[in-house]
């Protein structure tokens, strides 16, 4: 094994994945800067240039240690992940924006429920790799829920629904490709749908406006001041922009702040309206590149935790794909996922870049053992 | 360690694998198709959605065109004003701003929800009026809650001075808000909530004219409502001035000539058909109604038993009385009866089994003095010798019992009885016996004041009638003029040959009323030196038999009628009087005399080179807005001309009142409040009297 260590080069590394990641990381910064260019946020541009330097680095870094390695280190980082997690809401948390979701460490805010979304891949592509491919039993199966569960119970009384939902593609993924059979699957929807509707109707889990904002994008008319004005302001700027959209800093959705929080979770709306629809579909052409590579990368990973891992990360970045933009055509609640690669925020950008250093890491090795 | 762990062959499912993948290229064809559907298919609905949102109209009202007199003085004018609005879509909870708004701006808070409630379906950025005439207080009010209340907005706008005491009110009008109903109305499909449009008289007629075009200037405002920008101004269009047809002096001497008397006095120019003076008693004040009257005022106004609002020179339908017989007189003589009928009146006579009676016993009774004593026996013989038909057929010939197409909203048709129309509505025969009362103007029949005055206009000048109008018709666009005509149907102008004969035993008998004579029912009203003729008319509101055993008060009493001409061929002026319950028609004849009186001593006046008086300065300008709570020239107290004053006498109360006030157009009404009234003003009444040498 450590002959095998100094053979490898970055000759195997992927390439045009990071093409693909630095393309839509060159759309983010522009588009950062025409949300922000008239605004006190002017310059995030910046910050979030050195955000992408410090998570290319930090990719790099992640690629050259074996992944079997990082596997293997997976339940440590779990359980610090929990810790951390615990942390946030005891009185060391960090609290903004109506929710308690940063650990204050030295001048940066620390988000420790986006690290933990790392962990929680590796922790679960080991689990299941451990278990082989074969099908699974139920015990199996609760534990991979608990698993899961775990940091979701404690994300959620941050609270954030957001991050509490990314956590589950990567369960799906893992129950899906791990080996859960047609049978149990049924069952789980079944118990699932019971769950949520009671939930739902409970009261007591959801906060009024959690609710409000998951249901008002059906009829964002009915309640324009109110959860449906972010869906509806978000629809004005996509639909406003057009096939060429107004040019760069020209949205007037975007500039009269009509748009929420238009360098973060509603990017993509301002992008759209800025550039239009070519310019929407060549960002979702880059995305749909970026899974397609990486989903290839899985089928060429040596060994079977490789691809668990990898997959793992497929399954969050399409969730959030899919949320985040289903979110600013209105067809998804608001939930407050930012988009990958294009949202503003350290926390995002860390994640994104060490998840995808993780994959890099498994299609480097695809040829050793 | 771990890699030993796993084995190589062990490997994901490459179905699965392709099944994630097909997944996700699902997924993302659903975004593109959504993006699709928003950016393409309906770019232009949400182009417009964001205009919507971040341009916000700020309106620029047009000034309502100003009425002048036919000399070109000022009668409805426009002053300064300032008005609050509240665009809703810049506060967050109205609702909740609402008890502090309506404290604040002294309004009622249940309306101000009514106000709100009836622009809920607008816009938010569409400002809602919510307050007129603001005061300093006020203003100051919202400027000290900007923070608080970013809904409030001031905006300068022009609003309506009409002349105090209800001056020529029924004529003119006035403008209100346009309401819910109105704006269902195809009429006023141009209109908004909230746009002020005329709701009755020449306001109403010549709304299109008047009204201008609003205009706004267009601003980019942020997502707080502050203005980012400026995008442009659509310029208002001022409305259309009017030159009414009305002769301030004549109009004033009118309104002084009627007093607080109940009733209606037309003057018109029977050569034209224009109105020189139109005045409906009890009238109203104007200035109370722009642009919201309150609800107190408003019902005392509905529910007066003497109808403040309703315009009895066109909308009173009456029975003539004897003022009818001119028209019999023309129906006799035209068809050869009238001459050769001479009539012994013993104070009435017997008809199909019934008495008629006559007022007086006025013996041997002709054409030639059968119209100066009024005598009815000589009337209900000719009606007799005439019959129906032919009474109706020359009544309708001259316009009675139809609208005379008055360019005023509302004008009411009246009737006139006709074998036919008894048929079509009592499904009955005519009896005979109904002919002698329709002889003397009584029965069935109903006209209107201007009825009147067109058609003994129309006797007097030889058979040409005219249509009556109040704003000169050259001055308006000819699409408008011929719109007007169409929605103003009526007799119009008309020519009826009449025998030179009739023509001149007519109006001689008619010249002969006003001079004195035993039986002469108007010779109180002679005038010396002017050639007035006419006809007095005193119609029953109620049978003799019914009146013979109830007690009489002044609701029983008859209405009276005059209606005069001057000269009595070829007439330049008309003037028909009604006074409801006068009693005695001697005193609509002296009513009508003053009008005469003082439109004959201004065309001689004019005619001698003699300039009219400067009108009056008025007293305290200034002190408009110091008394707001002031309300002179209510409807409730009076128009503040009493009557029982034939002569204006100086220092006579309420009379020099008026006359102080010299010029009525453009002073708001709560100047009366400071009108002089001492002794001190009485130089100042004196010269305020129409004219004086230069």
């Amino acid at each position: 094994m450590s002959q095998t260590r100094h053979i490898l080069s970055f000759r195997d590394f992927d390439w045009t994945l990071l093409l693909l990641v630095l393309m839509l990381c060159l759309i983010s910064l522009a588009e950062v800067s025409s949300t922000t260019v008239h605004t006190r946020f002017a310059s995030f541009e910046t910050k979030q240039m050195l955000w992408i330097a410090a998570g290319l680095a930090g990719m790099f870094l992640f690629a050259k240690i074996d992944y079997h390695k990082l596997l293997n280190w997976a339940p440590w980082a779990y359980g610090v992940g929990l810790l951390a997690l615990a942390a946030v809401l005891s009185p060391l948390g960090h609290k903004a924006l109506g929710g308690r979701r940063w650990i204050k460490l030295g001048p940066v805010l620390f988000q420790p429920s986006e690290y933990v979304k790392l962990a929680l891949i590796l922790v679960v592509a080991r689990y299941f790799a451990n278990l082989g491919a074969r099908s699974l039993t139920w015990k199996e199966i609760f534990k991979a829920f608990a698993l899961v569960g775990i940091p979701m119970l404690l994300v959620i009384k941050q609270p954030d629904l957001g991050t509490t939902l990314t956590y589950t593609p990567i369960l799906v993924a893992g129950l899906f490709l791990g080996g859960i059979n047609l049978r149990q699957s049924l069952i789980l929807l079944t118990v699932g749908a019971v769950l949520v509707g009671g939930v739902w109707s409970s009261g007591k889990f959801l906060k009024p406006y959690q609710k409000a904002r998951l249901t008002s994008f059906i009829n964002p008319q009915n309640d324009p001041r109110g959860a449906g004005y972010q869906v509806l302001q978000s629809e004005i700027a996509v639909g406003s922009g057009g096939i060429w959209g107004k040019g760069a800093e020209k949205g007037t959705q975007t500039q009269g702040y009509f748009l929420p929080v238009p360098y973060t979770d509603f990017i993509f709306a301002a992008f759209c309206e800025e550039h239009g629809f070519v310019g929407a579909i060549l960002a979702l052409l880059l995305y749909f590149f970026i899974l397609m590579r990486l989903i290839q990368n899985a089928q060429t990973a040596a060994d079977l935790p490789g691809s668990l891992l990898i997959m793992g990360i497929v399954a969050v970045l399409t969730f959030q794909i899919a949320v985040n933009v289903g979110m600013v055509i209105g067809f998804m609640p608001v939930t407050g996922i930012p988009l990958p690669l294009m949202s503003y925020g350290g926390s995002s950008v860390l994640f994104t870049f060490l998840a995808l250093g993780a994959a890099m890491n498994v299609r480097m090795r695809r040829f050793v053992n | 360690m771990v890699s030993g762990k796993y084995n190589r062959d062990e490997k994901l499912s490459t179905v699965k694998l392709a099944v994630v993948q097909y997944g996700i290229l699902v997924m993302m064809l659903a975004l593109a198709a959504g993006l699709w559907h928003l950016q393409v298919l309906n770019v232009s609905n949400f182009r417009q959605l964001a205009q919507q949102n971040r341009i916000r109209q700020v309106p620029i009202l047009a000034p309502r065109g100003k009425l002048f007199d036919r000399y070109g003085r000022l009668v409805v004018d426009n002053y300064p004003s300032v008005s609050c609005f509240l665009v809703r879509e810049q506060s967050h909870n109205v609702q909740a701003d609402l008890p502090l708004i309506a404290r604040g701006l002294n309004l009622d808070q249940d309306q101000l929800r009514a106000t709100l409630h009836r622009y809920r379906s607008e816009p938010g950025y569409r400002p809602i009026p919510i307050k007129q005439d603001v005061t300093p207080d006020e203003q100051a009010f919202i400027a000290a809650h900007r923070n608080e209340l970013p809904e409030l907005e001031t905006i300068a706008v022009e609003r309506r001075l009409y002349p105090p005491n209800g001056f020529a009110s029924h004529l003119i009008g006035y403008v209100g808000e346009v309401s819910e109903n109105d704006l269902n109305n195809p009429r006023f499909a141009y209109y908004q909530p909230g746009d002020v449009v005329g709701k009755a008289g020449v306001e109403e007629t010549y709304d299109e004219l008047l009204r201008g075009q609003d205009g706004s200037r267009d601003v980019i405002v942020d997502s707080h409502g502050r203005e980012v920008g400026y995008f442009g101004t659509q310029h208002a269009t001022p409305g259309r001035d009017l030159k009414l047809t009305v002769d301030i002096d004549i109009q004033r001497a009118a309104e002084l000539a009627l007093g607080d008397r109940e009733g209606a006095i037309v003057a018109m120019d029977p050569r034209t058909g224009e109105i020189l003076a139109m005045v409906s008693h009890p009238s109203f004040d104007p200035n109370a109604f722009a642009v919201r009257i309150n609800r107190t005022e408003w019902d005392k106004l509905i529910t007066d038993p003497q109808h403040p609002l309703m315009n009895k020179a066109i909308q009173a339908q009456l029975a003539p009385g004897s003022t009818f017989k001119i028209l019999m007189s023309v129906a006799g003589l035209q068809e050869g009866i009238a001459q050769n009928l001479h009539v012994f009146c013993n104070g009435g006579a017997d008809f199909y089994g019934h008495y008629f009676h006559c007022d007086r016993h006025h013996g041997a009774e002709d054409i030639n003095t059968a119209i100066p004593d009024s005598c009815d026996t000589f009337f209900y013989t000719l009606a007799d010798k005439l019959g129906i038909d032919r009474i109706s057929q020359y009544a309708k010939e001259f316009g009675l019992g139809e609208k005379t197409g008055i360019d005023l909203p509302e004008e009411e048709p009246g009737l006139m009885p006709s074998a036919e129309w008894v048929l079509r509505t009592y499904h009955h025969k005519w009896y005979a016996g109904e002919t002698i009362s329709v002889g003397i103007g009584q029965g069935a029949i109903e006209v209107t004041p201007i009825q009147l005055a067109r058609y003994i206009a129309g006797v007097a000048s030889d058979g040409h009638l005219v249509r009556p109008h109040v704003v000169f018709q050259d001055q308006l666009p000819a699409g408008f003029r011929q719109a007007l005509l169409e929605s103003f149907p009526g007799s119009g102008n008309a020519y009826v040959p009449i025998d030179q004969q009739t023509w001149i035993t007519i109006t001689n008998a008619m010249a002969q009323i006003t001079e004195p004579g035993p039986f002469h029912t108007a010779s109180s009203a002679h005038l010396d030196g002017i050639d007035l003729a006419g006809k007095t008319g005193t119609a029953q509101v109620i049978s003799n038999a019914t009146l013979s055993h109830m007690a009489k008060t002044e609701q029983t009493r008859p209405n009276v009628w005059f209606v005069g001409v001057v000269p009595r061929r070829n007439p330049e002026l008309v003037v028909a009087v009604l006074w409801m319950h006068g009693d005695f028609s001697y005193y609509a004849a002296r009513i009508a005399s003053r009008v005469v009186a003082a439109y004959v001593d201004k065309q001689r006046r004019l005619a001698h080179n003699l300039t009219p008086a400067q009108a009056q300065v008025p007293v305290e300008v200034g002190a408009v807005w110091s008394a707001p709570g002031a309300s002179g020239g209510g409807v409730g107290e009076g128009s503040g001309i009493r009557g029982g004053h034939f002569f204006v006498t100086p220092g006579a109360g309420a009379g020099q009142k008026i006359v102080a006030q010299s010029h009525p157009a453009a002073q708001p009404s709560r100047q009366l409040k400071h009108a002089p009234t001492g002794p001190g003003q009485l130089g100042a009444v004196l010269t305020a009297l129409p004219w004086k040498k230069p």
